[in-house]
């Protein structure tokens, strides 16, 4: 930096970065993702994934959860620039850790092997809740839900078994017990 | 059955409805429906300008010198694209905006149609919300929630796109309803216990000083008349933001001048020593805090904003209260007035060390500059402007880099709104159509627009439509022939290497005047000045004033790159002794 010509400043002390998940419910209308997402890279805040999806029709109400890294400070400013945006209604945040809030991601994947290692394949994935979608005498498309890292060490530790293509989605999130988030 | 509008009509209907006076446009291909309707709407004057960002421009200075939103009407694809820079400004420096624009028909979206952009996508992140009206149905309500959006909570702009079919199909007019409650985006949040801590931390500090910004002139000349009787009921001193001119008496001993980069010696030095900041509608912009590391370290901060997303953003505040200005305000007054009597007699041995710490560093009067008889100092143009103007009432526009600094710093406001410049975007170019805009608010009023020579040209072609109204802005040149601001930095920063600052081939300003039908004037020699100011106060047309001043000054006192508050630059001698290095030089 010494020798930078830039025109401002140089960065401040650094904060640790923690993993939250943001869940926003928005009016669902057009352009309203390009909204959210838009304020995130216009910030400079990460997206690591992103869920979206109505859940109410009648209410026309879209859900969009969110997983985040930033300082506090920085995650504080994306829910307060979040709520400032005219169809939010409202915006939760967990902390990836929160034993109240069940996190999910379910992921599909195809298999392409001998017989032999497709049921190994399907014993691997036992943990988490396997579907098997579709099946011939070479393949298998099965599917689970777990957590992220749980995904993704599951991608890794299959390949052995013919894995040849992997589609997962971004995490969804639910607090347990009775209480609705307000 | 009821009457049955047009879109076109149903535009016009809300603009009478929101008590629209004046919009100010260009129009188009997919806008001329609107425009064909205007014949009908008499109490709507359209003010025609010659490029859409000159339009975007006067809506603001209008906004901000009036307090009503200011609207602009503008074509689809290049009629939007020229209105950005002006609702980016608008979006940096919260000034209310309604921003109208036409587009392609319906069925042509998408198809890379004539004059087709993706409006609403390209307006998305500097507007505080936009609509693209797909549905002739929406248009009444969407109109009217646009303004509520542009004026409640913290102003801001807003887009309005309506396609040209739209505005051919017909459907009933609603009217308007407002709204009290506002979708949770604008709200007092504080609470009496707020009040009441301030009320204590008010009370215990030794070395307080309140530090107040644009917020206060969002909040309406109410907020200002409260904030002085605040500052004369507690008898702290006060400093002001750039875009906070004006809210406080400039000519008053508890006013400070100033702070921030270019801001004066006892306002930063009072910023970085006190022990309560009480930071009124500011949101401590980068310009202000220098080095945030270093920004006043030992301090108790409380921040007042409208805005829940200003606290905490860049600086951590103790004690944060969300509200309006003018509310917040009142309930610390009722406060204070109950709780301590004579508060600021009582309270007046309590920080009387801190009034000899800050009359010590007033002492360095670090507003001073070096006269010349041959050259007309920038800081004495604008010292002559305002003994001449003083007594007029003048709103003053500006353009941006040293001219505006020295106006910031040099010309005195005693009330709010009579101040436009762009602070947060730093536009070149704003003064003058802002000055359109503003002369149309206050026809009868002096409105002088401070500029440089090389901003001014960026928006010149607005002189055109100053001459097409009779609008009699004055366009005071503080003429370098440098970019100035751009010099500056490059003669301290950059070992004198001025790349591409020095404009080689200015035009004639007089003779330019006279092409457009206005008034030229040019002023050369100190001696002359006066006259010269005068003769153009007293010329009833608009005006463009040539100052050739001292192409090599500088604007001091600077917080130098990369350095707290309390170590600045004041002038030419101190600089040799504070050469800026290493780190410093990153920080402009």
């Amino acid at each position: 930096m010494v020798n930078s010509k830039s025109a401002y400043s140089v960065a401040g002390k650094k904060q640790k970065n923690d993993t939250h998940i943001i869940v926003v419910w928005v009016d669902n209308e057009a352009g309203v993702l390009a909204r959210v997402v838009g304020l995130f890279s216009g910030r400079g805040y990460n997206i690591e994934s992103l869920a979206v999806a109505e859940v109410d029709q009648k209410e026309n109400i879209s859900r969009i959860t969110i997983v985040t890294t930033g300082t506090p400070q920085v995650v504080d400013q994306i829910k307060l620039q979040l709520k400032k945006l005219v169809p939010v209604h409202k915006v939760a945040d967990f902390k990836r850790e929160d034993k109240n809030v069940i996190f999910k991601e379910m992921a599909l994947f195809k298999f392409v092997a001998n017989s032999e290692k497709l049921i190994k394949a399907f014993k691997a994935c036992k943990n988490f809740n396997p579907v098997v979608l579709d099946e011939t005498k070479k393949s298998k498309v099965i599917q689970i839900t777990a957590l992220r890292r749980e995904i993704d060490k599951m991608s890794k530790n299959l390949t052995k078994f013919g894995l040849v293509s992997v589609s997962r989605t971004g995490a969804v999130a639910m607090t347990r017990g009775s209480d609705v988030f307000k | 059955m009821p009457k049955l509008y047009s879109g076109a009509e149903i535009v016009f209907k809300c603009l009478e409805d929101q008590n629209v006076s004046h919009i100010f446009g260009y129009p188009g291909g997919a806008v001329l429906p609107i425009y064909d309707e205007l014949k009908n709407f008499n109490s709507i004057k359209h003010i025609l300008v010659r490029h859409e960002q000159g339009a975007g421009h006067a809506a603001e200075g209008y906004a901000r010198s009036s307090g009503k939103p200011g609207v602009l009407l503008v074509t689809s694809g290049p009629g939007a694209t020229n209105a950005v820079t002006a609702l980016t400004d608008a979006y940096m420096d919260s000034v209310p905006l309604v921003c109208i624009t036409g587009q392609v028909p319906t069925h042509l979206i998408g198809t890379d149609a004539f004059q087709e952009c993706d409006t609403t996508g390209i307006t998305r992140p500097c507007t505080k919300h936009n609509w693209l009206v797909k549905d002739i149905n929406d248009l009444p309500e969407i109109m009217h929630k646009a303004f509520e959006v542009a004026t409640t909570g913290r102003p801001g702009p807003v887009l309005v796109d309506i396609p040209k079919d739209i505005q051919f199909q017909k459907t009933k007019y609603k009217n308007y309803q407002k709204v009290k409650k506002l979708n949770g985006k604008s709200h007092d949040n504080f609470s009496q216990k707020n009040i009441d801590d301030l009320i204590g931390l008010i009370s215990k500090a030794k070395k307080p000083i309140f530090y107040t910004g644009g917020g206060v002139v969002n909040s309406g000349p109410k907020a200002s008349e409260l904030l002085r009787e605040l500052v004369y009921a507690t008898g702290f001193p006060i400093t002001s933001t750039l875009q906070g001119l004006g809210c406080f008496p400039a000519d008053d001993n508890q006013f400070l001048g100033m702070l921030g980069m270019h801001g004066t010696y006892e306002a930063n030095n009072a910023m970085y020593s006190c022990d309560l900041m009480i930071n009124i509608g500011a949101r401590f912009d980068d310009r202000i805090t220098g080095k945030i590391d270093e920004f006043s370290p030992k301090s108790k901060k409380v921040h007042i904003d409208i805005d829940p997303s200003s606290i905490n953003k860049n600086v951590k505040v103790d004690l944060p209260i969300v509200g309006d200005i003018k509310s917040v305000l009142t309930s610390t007054l009722k406060t204070l007035k109950k709780s301590k009597k004579n508060f600021s007699k009582s309270n007046k041995h309590q920080i009387s060390n801190w009034w000899e710490k800050i009359q010590k560093w007033r002492s360095k009067r670090s507003l001073d500059y070096i006269g010349s008889d041959e050259t007309i100092k920038p800081q004495y143009a604008i010292e002559r402007l305002y003994e001449l103007t003083k007594d007029r009432d003048a709103y003053i526009t500006t353009e941006v880099g040293q001219h505006q600094m020295w106006a910031a710093q040099h010309y005195k406001f005693n009330k709010p709104n009579r101040w436009m410049t762009s602070g947060g975007l730093g536009t070149m170019g704003y003064g003058l159509p802002a000055a359109v805009g503003v002369q149309i608010a206050h026809p009868k009023k002096l409105v002088v627009d401070i500029a440089g020579e090389a901003s001014v040209l960026m928006t010149m072609q607005e002189m055109s439509t100053a001459v097409q109204y009779n609008l009699p802005i004055k366009i005071f040149i503080l003429n370098n022939e440098y970019m100035g601001m751009v010099r500056q930095w490059q003669e301290l920063l950059h070992d004198k290497n001025y790349s591409e600052s020095y404009t080689a081939a200015l035009p004639d300003f007089v003779k330019m005047a006279e092409a457009y039908g206005c008034v030229g004037i040019r002023a050369k020699t100190p001696e002359e000045l006066d006259d010269k100011i005068i003769e153009m106060l007293n010329t009833d047309r608009p005006v463009i004033f040539d100052c050739l001043v001292d192409k090599q000054e500088n604007c001091f006192p600077m917080i130098p790159s990369g350095k707290p508050h309390n170590q600045m630059l004041l002038g030419p001698k101190d600089q040799k002794e504070k050469k800026i290095t290493g780190k410093g030089r990153t920080l402009v």
